[in-house]
């Protein structure tokens, strides 16, 4: 067993973990998580195939369980976001903390694509593969997170007012 | 012209389209600004993303995820293997579930849980098998800082088949696994038992359907399990004793 190879992996672990949940504890949390279950699980590991995808799989399904005991939090939280990031004026640079607000609006199953995708720069059939979802699903997902960013991040009149759950 | 799909401006975006669908691509955005100006607006936030959680990457990684190891799991291992197994040992599950410093388990629970996690294993019940013996016992007996000995139990019927090293309350934990002819298995667990008073007299402890035997002597605890009744085990594990202490 290569401990080595999973160790490496673990600097991308805590950025996407970071990114997904926001809160750099729960996010460290999340990572000590989906270690545990790694070495548990890593006789599963096909030796060649990419233990970096194996992993975010294994931080995936983690994070979907803690979801689940946390949903009631989750949507207290969300209850408690803006449910507007202002910005200034057209054609201005975009501020990173309204960026962060804006995804923190995405829905779980919607943050994950867009990170994966964006951050992570996985490919769509890698996070279909990661996720357990169709390459159409990803696609969706993808469309609807980034646009529903744009329009958190554009002009205020085309902000819904309220947080769509 | 044809129409680009949304996929396809995804795509675009993420440098995933192919590169022959590009010009086409190029001349649609050309013609359909509203479109231009999406894609400008997600690679824009990409971009932004990018920079708030790369940094991360530099940052040190804290020491407690550099610690998460094979030997930390194998507790949680433990755990699940009993959950799937389901044969009603459900309080050994609740002892094994609250973290150790919380509730020490003892000794006589965590030898008869390991038993009930290794010896079902047929292809890997042990790391390493009794044909490399001297070597097993070397190795246990550096990680566990003492001279061991795995008994000859072949008089009675069990033969050594090997031992790994598992992670206990107290530290590392030497295991051996015996074996008679008919496919039985017997445990023998070994760990620090630190603080301890010596107490060379044989404890019996009932764990669901494991019959355990143990006892503490100079600091290391010993305890030997099996599926037997009582009076078959505690004749082997008298005969254990005197071979430890001769």
């Amino acid at each position: 067993m290569d401990r080595h190879s999973i160790i490496e992996h673990i600097p991308r672990l805590r950025r996407y973990a970071r990114a997904l949940v926001g809160d750099r504890y729960v996010a460290d949390d999340l990572v000590q998580d989906t270690l545990e279950r790694a070495w548990n699980k890593f006789y599963l590991w096909r030796e060649g195939s990419d233990l970096r995808a194996w992993l975010f799989t294994i931080m995936h399904n983690v994070f979907v369980n803690q979801a689940r005991r946390r949903r009631l939090e989750i949507e207290q939280a969300m209850d408690e976001l803006p449910t507007t990031v202002a910005r200034a004026a057209p054609g201005e640079r975009l501020e990173p903390e309204d960026v962060d607000r804006a995804l923190r609006t995405l829905s779980p199953e919607q943050r994950e694509v867009v990170l994966l995708i964006a951050v992570e720069q996985l490919t769509y059939e890698e996070v279909g593969r990661a996720l357990g979802i169709p390459l159409g699903t990803v696609m969706s997902r993808l469309s609807r997170g980034r646009e529903r960013m744009r329009q958190m991040l554009g002009d205020p009149a085309t902000v819904p007012l309220k947080v769509v759950k | 012209m044809k129409a680009m799909t949304e996929a396809e401006l995804q795509a675009y975006v993420d440098g995933a389209l192919p590169q022959g669908s590009r010009p086409e691509m190029e001349a649609w955005l050309a013609s359909h600004p509203e479109d231009a100006e999406r894609l400008r607006a997600y690679t824009e936030q990409d971009t932004v993303l990018r920079a708030l959680y790369n940094p991360i990457l530099d940052e040190p990684v804290p020491a407690t995820l550099l610690a998460v190891r094979p030997g930390r799991w194998r507790t949680l291992a433990a755990a699940a293997a009993i959950f799937a197994l389901g044969i009603g040992l459900g309080w050994l599950v609740r002892g094994i579930l609250i973290p150790p410093q919380m509730m020490p388990l003892s000794l006589a629970r965590q030898a008869a849980t390991a038993h009930i996690v290794y010896t079902p294993e047929v292809r890997h019940p042990v790391e390493v098998t009794s044909a490399e013996e001297a070597h097993l016992v070397r190795w246990l007996s550096k990680r566990l800082g003492t001279a061991l000995k795995a008994p000859t139990l072949g008089a009675l019927g069990y033969e050594l088949v090997g031992g790994r090293l598992l992670s206990g309350t107290q530290g590392p934990v030497a295991h051996f696994m015996y074996q008679d002819a008919r496919g039985q298995r017997l445990t023998l667990y070994v760990s620090r038992q630190k603080g301890e008073p010596s107490d060379t007299a044989f404890r019996f402890s009932q764990e669901g359907r494991v019959s355990v035997f143990y006892w503490v002597e100079d600091d290391f605890g010993y305890a030997l399990s099996g599926e037997l009744r009582r009076d078959q085990l505690l004749r082997i594990a008298d005969a254990v004793y005197k071979q430890l202490n001769p």
